[in-house]
């Protein structure tokens, strides 16, 4: 790890008056500090906003409100989030592991820098690590790599699984910096490669995540957070699927789909949403969604199955959301 | 043993906690270890995990991956249990931490020579083979009491699945956790 600066701020201004280039600010740590073991992340000087008071879960506007500093473990098991939002709970606890979500944060878990093998290897070219030095997963090894949304510099994939559900949430994530305070979309807070694929995000340098909002519960029912994966406990996806849906009768009266694990950023498709709505939830009408989401996937060299395992994913997420009986955390058989 | 003077560390000079520290500095922080309370100067880029283990000689707590993804590390935080690799020591001032060393010292056997629950219940078990992931695996345990949220076997073995055991001893690590939520539920 190399030598930095260490900086505890104790108030957001000030942790935004302590940013300068080469800065990183530092909270559960549990990425970055990985990150600077494999000197992917050297920064000069770290500042601590541990001890900001940014830690609360507070009821909002009808939603919820989730402080930048809320570790992931306290949303999961807050009974607030578990009534109303089952679904973010599902999808933080399909990832990490207990000691991991102890320590990250909110605001982190947005943060936190892709699992592409490339990108952590310092001894590799990668377009997001070192811009214009060139890409190797494309051709190379990519078998985790992207499906929708990459570009010719970048395959990398997101890796949260929080950041799914958040998609399908239509939360809104409030953030701090030297430029005022601003409120971002979550659809519009991670970007897509493009030719700079070293921005995860649009937040500006210097600005501080200081919540995620959420709108008022929509699905505390008919939801479901399905986990696609090589082993069953404790692996990034392959595939995710968040879903979420109002039900008139027999009726899709709104759809939330969010894909994790094929994209730069949780991938969601308006399209396919539309088309849902006002259909039967049937299978039939479920098909028909995931043909259209996958009909503009397109695979890496060693990827291919990562369309028809998104198809069937997309398919099975809908059945179990529409019939209220989302996947179990613990019981691993998909039903 | 309280009172216990702090640890040297180096012949480097102690400074003042007022930021932004020089990347050469030493940083003056407190933490309770295992219900002693330490004053100690740390390196900002100096983790939990080598901290106990190359300063302190606190040697139980294991380092396997020093990535997060083992668990050998695991030690408890405020009685949180969390990777020591990925976790900054001087980020922890004021804390109280448990490791593998301290466990016995918990809850009413305090003062005895007696070791923890979880402990007895891994020998009783035969819960593990080499041993080194066994310090993260109590400390796992008993932050996973802690916690409270697992209940089933099959809830444990999630809750479990950040502590890495290749020498596969894991049906007899639930085994004894489950004993011992068992023994304190009755």
């Amino acid at each position: 790890m190399n030598r930095f600066d260490y900086v505890r701020a104790g108030t957001v201004a000030e942790a935004v008056q302590a940013y300068g280039a080469g800065a990183r600010f530092i909270a559960g740590g549990t990425n970055l500090i990985d990150l600077m073991k494999y000197e992917v992340e050297k920064p000069d000087r770290l500042i601590d906003i541990t001890r900001l008071p940014l830690d609360g879960i507070e009821e909002q506007g009808g939603g919820l409100r989730l402080g930048a500093l809320a570790t992931n473990a306290k949303v999961a098991y807050d009974d607030r989030v578990a009534a109303h939002y089952p679904l973010l709970r599902n999808a933080i606890l399909a990832g990490a592991s207990a000691q991991l979500r102890n320590a990250a944060s909110t605001g982190g878990n947005l943060l936190q820098r892709t699992r592409c093998y490339y990108f952590y290897d310092a001894g590799t070219p990668c377009n997001k690590r070192e811009p214009g030095s060139g890409c190797p997963a494309i051709g190379g090894v990519n078998r985790i790599h992207a499906i929708f949304g990459a570009s010719d510099a970048c395959i990398a994939t997101h890796p949260s699984d929080m950041c799914v559900a958040l998609a399908a949430l239509e939360a809104v994530v409030r953030v701090s910096g030297p430029g005022g305070d601003r409120a971002i979309p979550f659809s519009e807070f991670h970007r897509l490669p493009g030719d700079n694929p070293e921005k995860d995000t649009n937040l500006a340098p210097g600005e501080i995540v200081v919540s995620v909002d959420l709108p008022e519960s929509r699905f505390p029912q008919t939801y479901t957070y399905l986990k696609l994966r090589d082993r069953l406990s404790y692996a990034f996806a392959l595939v995710s699927v968040a879903a979420g849906l109002e039900l008139d009768g027999d009726t899709i009266k709104t759809a939330r789909l969010a894909l994790g694990g094929v994209a730069h950023k949780p991938w969601r498709n308006r399209e396919a949403e539309a088309l849902l709505e006002g259909k039967p939830a049937t299978v039939e009408s479920f098909r028909e969604a995931a043909d259209l989401i996958v009909a503009e996937a397109k695979p890496q060299s060693e990827n291919v199955f990562k369309i028809e395992l998104a198809r069937r994913a997309i398919v099975r997420g809908l059945e179990q959301a529409a019939a209220g009986t989302p996947q179990s955390l613990s019981d691993k058989r998909i039903q | 043993m309280p009172g216990l003077p702090a640890a040297s560390l180096d012949d480097t000079m102690l400074l003042e906690k007022t930021p932004p520290v020089p990347a050469d500095a030493r940083i003056c922080i407190t933490l309770t270890i295992n219900g002693q309370r330490r004053e100690l100067q740390v390196t900002p880029w100096t983790t939990l995990l080598d901290l106990l283990r190359e300063k302190l000689d606190l040697t139980g707590t294991k380092k396997g991956c020093d990535h997060g993804q083992c668990g050998a590390c695991t030690v408890l935080v405020n009685g949180t249990r969390v990777n020591s690799c990925l976790t900054l020591a001087v980020m922890k001032d004021g804390a109280e931490i448990t490791t593998v060393e301290g466990l016995a010292g918990l809850g009413d056997r305090k003062g005895s020579n007696a070791l923890h629950p979880i402990q007895e219940a891994f020998i009783e078990h035969d819960a593990f083979q080499c041993g080194y992931c066994t310090p993260g695996q109590l400390c796992s345990s008993v932050g996973l009491m802690n916690e409270g949220h697992a209940h089933t076997r099959d809830e444990i073995r999630e809750a479990m699945s950040g502590n890495i055991c290749r020498c596969g001893a894991y049906t007899n690590i639930v085994d004894a956790i489950e004993d011992v939520m068992q023994g304190a539920a009755r």
